[in-house]
């Protein structure tokens, strides 16, 4: 057939088409990414110290390293520096690794929600998580259970609730075939309204505002409430969940095929779709319990990442954890410094910044997701 | 390898789409199923490459069951190109063409030099190498529907099964990949519209009317005037090909309505 038939360049005369590309774009071959990946290690690295060594007492980078390797045990401080020690130790570092855990964890639960619901706009709350998180920790908070995790106990209810929203919206969204990705949308989206509702109403039946600023907490996100003791429960979840996904990077690019595809490659939509349904909410939930739902992060990470290295979810779920762990060490400094000493709600922060770069990507790349 | 479709029946919402659907596809045999919309063709299609399982009866693959296959194993023998014609993702065509390696890889595990080749060769094979690079939202339909062909030859399948993979292409890009499937000694079952391509590139056909098989043999015997009026309601005249001798259908508009001529 090759034979009789002429290579298919005589018959291109398409001024619109643009010229091929003789190799692939740097950051998406193998090397591009490692070392795209390397560089933003570093820059978090880099990142951490100077958040953790900037806030209303400004110390340098050298003394907060200083400080830093004294407390892993490598070095010695003087008596007069206690206070600055105490600072960096046990306020700031919890609180900027939290961020960065948070950060990386909603920059791949985004990519894993999206991927399985396959819908451009979900983000990690989409399926009622964060208000399901809310209405756990008000009521813990208003009806003084879960007395038993003590300190924690806000956290567990939130933790609670954010898994018993997943639970109810999978039970609503299911049906004998399976569950659909635009089903558990809908469903997300209007039991996230009923949660609102049950919020609003103890807000207003509840004297005090107590209540109301955990609302606010809840809703808005922040990472104020960072402590050692509440870091390595979230940091594992988090830490295990990227890797779990991440071995599943293959068969997310297949389900992104479709689910009769996928079946035709080997690959069970409907049974990775539980999969990940559970993993995202058991992470999702972790995150919520410590630092509230933080918007925008997990909506627009996954993109940007996207419009640099491609689609493929092995390169995607590689970078987006590193880049979403950057950001939100960023937008939490932020939060912090620009009108200290009063703390902006991170929502706030992420919305400010994200927007116009996502905008300024998504125009200078032709970015499609789902079509043109 | 052999396909054997076997009494089967599958019923969607209480409603029979395929009623006891029983055709064979010998080893190397093309086999082509056509019937109006909705006679439950593509439902058919679904048994075979897994996204759907029969209400009743079964599929052979070369004598063995196969559903009692897990999906992974029948994906390294039965690949399909199905009617979804997309991704929601931008991915380049060189990565959905390599995503067909999936059902032989483990994990993540990444393309061998051999895997790589196969691809570049199913590339070349469907005319899309020049578009490797290139994101597969921005391609024309036919473009893509070639690209998800290729994908399907690079699973190194021995039965292939396709669901209208005529469609969004041009004459010359029917004509070629009608021809391929002819040349490639896979087994395949494919759906097609276009009767007289159907005739022309297929062993045998089956003809489908409200998800039962009405008729089944070769082209010269199934596709005759008054089996296309009762499925189709059309009325065609049967000429052989000068050429090739297969029967092609010649069809007559259907004429004009009593009310119009009246006056």
């Amino acid at each position: 057939m090759r034979q009789v038939i002429p290579p298919p360049g005589e018959f291109r005369a398409d001024p619109a088409e643009p010229p091929l590309q003789s190799r692939p774009r740097w950051p998406t071959t193998p090397l591009g990414t490692a070392t795209t990946a390397v560089v933003l290690a570093a820059v978090l690295v880099v990142s951490a110290v100077l958040a953790i060594g900037l806030g209303t007492a400004v110390i340098g980078p050298h003394e907060t390293v200083r400080y830093l390797w004294a407390a892993i045990g490598g070095g010695t401080i003087g008596a007069d520096e206690v206070t600055r020690y105490q600072i960096i130790w046990q306020i700031r570092t919890p609180r900027v690794l939290l961020a960065a855990v948070v950060g990386a964890g909603l920059g791949v639960v985004g990519v894993a929600i999206q991927a399985m619901v396959r819908n451009a706009l979900a983000d990690p709350f989409i399926l009622g998580v964060s208000s399901g998180a809310s209405v756990g920790a008000v009521a813990v908070g208003v009806l003084g259970a879960l007395t038993v995790f003590g300190v924690y106990a806000v956290s567990a209810g939130a933790f609670l609730g954010a898994l018993g929203a997943t639970l109810l919206v999978y039970l609503i969204a299911y049906s004998r075939v399976g569950v659909t990705p635009l089903r558990l949308v809908l469903t997300g989206v209007a039991l996230s309204f009923g949660f609102q509702a049950i919020m609003s109403v103890v807000v207003y039946l509840v004297p005090g505002n107590e209540a109301t600023s955990t609302v606010l907490f809840w809703t808005m996100g922040s990472f104020g409430a960072a402590t050692w003791g509440s870091l390595p429960v979230v940091a594992l979840v988090v830490l295990a969940g990227i890797v779990a996904l991440r071995c599943f990077a293959r068969s997310l690019d297949v389900m992104a095929l479709g689910d009769e595809t996928a079946a035709s490659l080997g690959v069970d939509s409907d049974r990775l779709r539980r999969g990940l349904f559970v993993l995202t909410a058991v992470m999702t939930g972790a995150m919520v319990a410590v630092s509230g739902a933080i918007g925008f992060v997990g909506l627009v990470i996954p993109h940007i990442v996207r419009i640099v290295v491609g689609a493929d979810h092995r390169r995607v779920l590689t970078i987006a954890p590193l880049v979403g762990a950057v950001f939100m060490v960023w937008v939490d400094l932020a939060s912090r410094v620009l009108m200290a000493p009063r703390e902006l709600p991170l929502g706030v922060i992420t919305a400010l910044i994200g927007v116009p770069v996502f905008i300024t990507l998504m125009r200078r790349r032709g970015y499609l997701f789902g079509g043109r | 390898m052999d396909l054997r479709i076997d009494g089967l029946c599958v019923t969607l919402n209480g409603q029979e789409i395929v009623r006891r659907l029983s055709l064979d596809v010998a080893n190397g045999h093309v086999v082509g199923l056509v019937g109006p919309n909705g006679s439950g063709k593509s439902t058919a299609l679904r048994c075979v490459y897994r996204a759907l399982r029969p209400s009743s009866g079964t599929v052979w693959l070369g004598g063995g069951d196969l559903f009692a296959l897990s999906l992974r194993e029948s994906a390294r023998t039965v690949a399909a190109l199905t009617q979804e014609s997309g991704s929601d993702l931008d991915f380049t065509v060189e990565e959905v063409v390599a995503l067909g390696r999936t059902p032989h890889l483990r994990g993540n595990q990444p393309l061998s030099a051999r895997e790589r080749d196969l691809c570049r060769h199913a590339m070349e094979r469907l005319d899309v190498a020049h578009l490797a690079r290139r994101g597969v939202l921005e391609l024309s339909g036919g473009e893509r529907q070639r690209v998800l062909v290729a994908r399907a030859l690079v699973q190194e399948p021995r039965v292939l099964v396709l669901d209208e993979p005529t469609n969004h292409l041009d004459v010359r890009h029917q004509i070629e990949l009608l021809s391929l499937l002819r040349g490639a000694g896979t087994t395949v079952l494919v759906v097609l519209h276009d009767l007289n391509l159907a005739s022309a590139a297929c062993d045998r056909i089956g003809v489908l009317s409200e998800g039962a098989l009405v008729a089944a043999g070769t082209p010269a015997e199934v596709l005759t005037p008054p089996l296309i009026k009762e499925v189709f309601g059309v009325d065609a005249a049967v000429v052989p090909h000068p050429m090739t001798g297969d029967p092609q259908l010649l069809y007559t508009l259907l004429s004009p309505a009593p009310e119009r001529g009246r006056r």
